[in-house]
């Protein structure tokens, strides 16, 4: 080991604003968690491989017994699209836990980043896997006949109302995420949150079959509400105010969850 | 500006709402160009301690500040300006190695070219120029201290903190980092280091202080210390407990401290090691009791705190320790 540790190269800090500073740090923090994505196998079979097995199980093995009006692939799609962005959200929990137990975030508290680039960044690679995943399921679905009838613009309008919708509710999961002890509970405490959303809506069954007093809920809860909009606007179906009434739950979303998780991560240590 | 690095004024840490205190009225001076030492047993509260001049907490009372800041009122300033690793070594283990630099840099809001330089600067220096491109997962515990201290000297601070740095490491290790750090000092850096062993308190540091239970109880330059105390410990082990307690009275006088009785072995801490021994011995001799062992070994920290304080360092989580055991649990899994 040489010992002559002594830069040669005095250190230049780039003159630039708070605001420029703050988005560099985000996208410093999201690269790296997307770095980490690639890397650990598990989190890009968590990602990516187990929604294509929701498409085939749901294609060819439930979707037989299930009648929903119109080809029951075109009606899946859309749900696993919006089913795979909340189970993903799982991940946004699980990493902010992971960082906090191994002593990251403590690292970064120590340095002159803006220190809301560490819920930024998160939130923003989760963005940009959910974006990733809109492409394969996309393509996956267009090989198992997926047809969808809405034109481009509409499908456009659907992917980004997903988008923001996921995004909005990921800080629900970063807020998890900091309260948890370690991520095996962090991803424990996701759980009975995520299957009555995603299982008890219209994302994979149509909520008529359902028992009446089920139907309350599943009619009405946010995660339905996405998947009616984004289906009617992927498949061109009339789907009254489901599109009006996502953007309202996800801005309602990020103007209670975000500042809840800001709080949590303030006091977090 | 200050003279002093770090000037801490009666800092006061309670957590669980004032039940415990992790920090009681800690007041200190760290002169520039020099290692600092901050010396204690697990739960003494140097980690504490060491967050707070980091600004990873806010003190519940008292002031410091780092390099002339405040670090409540001016912690961008004072980040600016320090370099923290520790026991832990927080690299991202999904990083290479100059990946994990790359990114310290740049949140450190240098300039893009500078950081890829200085990067590959410090892993050729710390010698991970092999390793740059692994994922650090992959590194050894040495290697990942080495990497943990070269992301904290990314910016090249005037200041850098060392939370235990070489707890846990094999002794070549050991050696390494201990050599880095004096070059570093040489170069003109400051370092303020926490450590649980004695002996890298005096191969490395000017002048030490002593935390116990979040007190200063000791401080003053190693030599200070250690001629307080005495330079070596002799052990002497008897056959039962009754010789043990027997010959206490008949071996004061060799030690300035009064014999330390524990079941059938009696500790001195004395000057002349062979010379005292040899006087003990005769004395037992004369008095016709045999022993069953006798040792002369290096003071450990056990026996700093034995002299200073009557009690036993204690092992183990203390209550100050409260807020990081958190993380302590998972990375404790990890090593």
């Amino acid at each position: 080991m040489s010992l002559d540790i002594h830069t040669t190269t005095a250190p230049t800090r780039s003159q630039k604003s708070a605001v420029l500073w703050a988005i560099s740090d985000i996208m410093t923090i999201a690269r790296r968690n997307l770095l980490a994505l690639i890397r650990i196998p598990t989190a890009l079979v968590f990602s990516v491989i187990q929604p294509i097995m929701f498409v085939l199980l749901f294609r060819y093995v439930f979707g037989g017994a299930i009648h929903t009006g119109v080809d029951y692939v075109n009606f899946l799609i859309p749900g696993i699209l919006v089913q795979t962005t909340i189970f993903g959200a799982v991940g946004t929990a699980i990493g902010l836990a992971e960082d906090l137990q191994r002593g990251l975030i403590e690292r970064f508290r120590a340095l002159p980043m803006a220190r809301m680039a560490v819920l930024g960044g998160r939130t923003v690679s989760d963005l940009a896997r959910n974006v990733l995943v809109l492409v394969v399921i996309t393509v996956v679905g267009f090989c198992v006949g997926f047809r969808p009838h809405g034109g481009f613009v509409a499908y456009a309008q659907a992917s980004l109302l997903m988008l923001l919708f996921a995004y909005c509710l990921s800080w629900g999961f970063a807020y998890i995420g900091l309260a948890a002890p370690n991520s095996e509970t962090a991803q424990a405490m996701t759980f009975p949150l995520i299957f009555p959303l995603t299982f008890a809506s219209s994302i994979f069954v149509p909520v008529q079959q359902m028992p009446s007093w089920l139907q309350v809920f599943a009619r009405n809860q946010p995660v339905s509400q996405a998947a009616e909009a984004v289906r009617g606007l992927m498949l061109g179906l009339p789907h009254e105010h489901s599109t009006e009434l996502t953007l309202l739950w996800a801005l309602g979303a990020i103007a209670v969850l975000g500042p809840l998780a800001t709080m949590k991560f303030r006091r977090a240590a | 500006m200050s003279d002093f690095a770090v000037e801490a004024n009666n800092v006061v840490r309670t957590f669980k709402d004032g039940a415990v205190r992790a920090l009681d009225g800690v007041s200190l001076r760290v002169p520039r160009g020099q290692v600092f030492g901050l010396l204690g047993p697990n739960g003494s509260g140097k980690t504490t301690m060491v967050r707070i001049l980091s600004t990873i907490l806010a003190p519940t009372s008292g002031t410091a500040t780092v390099n002339g800041f405040d670090v409540v009122k001016e912690g961008d300033a004072v980040r600016r300006s320090i370099g923290l690793a520790g026991q832990f070594a927080t690299v991202d283990e999904n990083l290479t190695g100059f990946e994990n630099l790359r990114m310290i840099g740049r949140l450190n809001h240098l300039d893009m070219t500078y950081v890829i330089k200085r990067s590959h600067e410090l892993l050729g220096q710390f010698g991970l120029s092999d390793a740059a491109n692994r994922t650090s997962k992959t590194y050894s515990g040495g290697m990942r201290r080495r990497l943990d201290l070269a992301a904290a000297l990314v910016a090249n601070p005037p200041l850098l903190f060392l939370d235990e740095p070489t707890t846990g490491l094999d002794p070549q290790s050991r050696q390494d980092l201990w050599s880095i750090i004096e070059h570093l000092v040489e170069g003109g850096t400051t370092v303020l280091l926490t450590t649980q062993y004695l002996e890298e308190a005096d191969r490395l540091a000017k002048q030490l202080v002593v935390l116990d239970h979040g007190k200063i109880i000791a401080e003053g330059t190693s030599q200070q210390l250690k001629t307080q105390l005495g330079n070596t410990v002799l052990s002497l082990t008897f056959a039962s407990t009754g010789d043990a307690e027997r010959s206490s009275g008949l071996l004061s006088g060799i030690s300035s401290n009064p014999p330390n009785v524990e079941g059938t072995v009696i500790e001195l801490t004395v000057d002349q090691g062979p010379a005292s021994a040899a006087v003990a011995l005769r004395r037992l001799d004369e008095a016709g009791i045999t022993l069953a062992g006798l040792a002369l070994r290096e003071p450990s920290l056990d026996d700093v705190f034995l002299n200073i304080t009557g009690h036993k360092a204690e092992d183990g989580v203390a209550a100050p320790e409260v807020a990081t055991a958190r993380g302590r649990r998972a990375r404790k899994v990890r090593s």
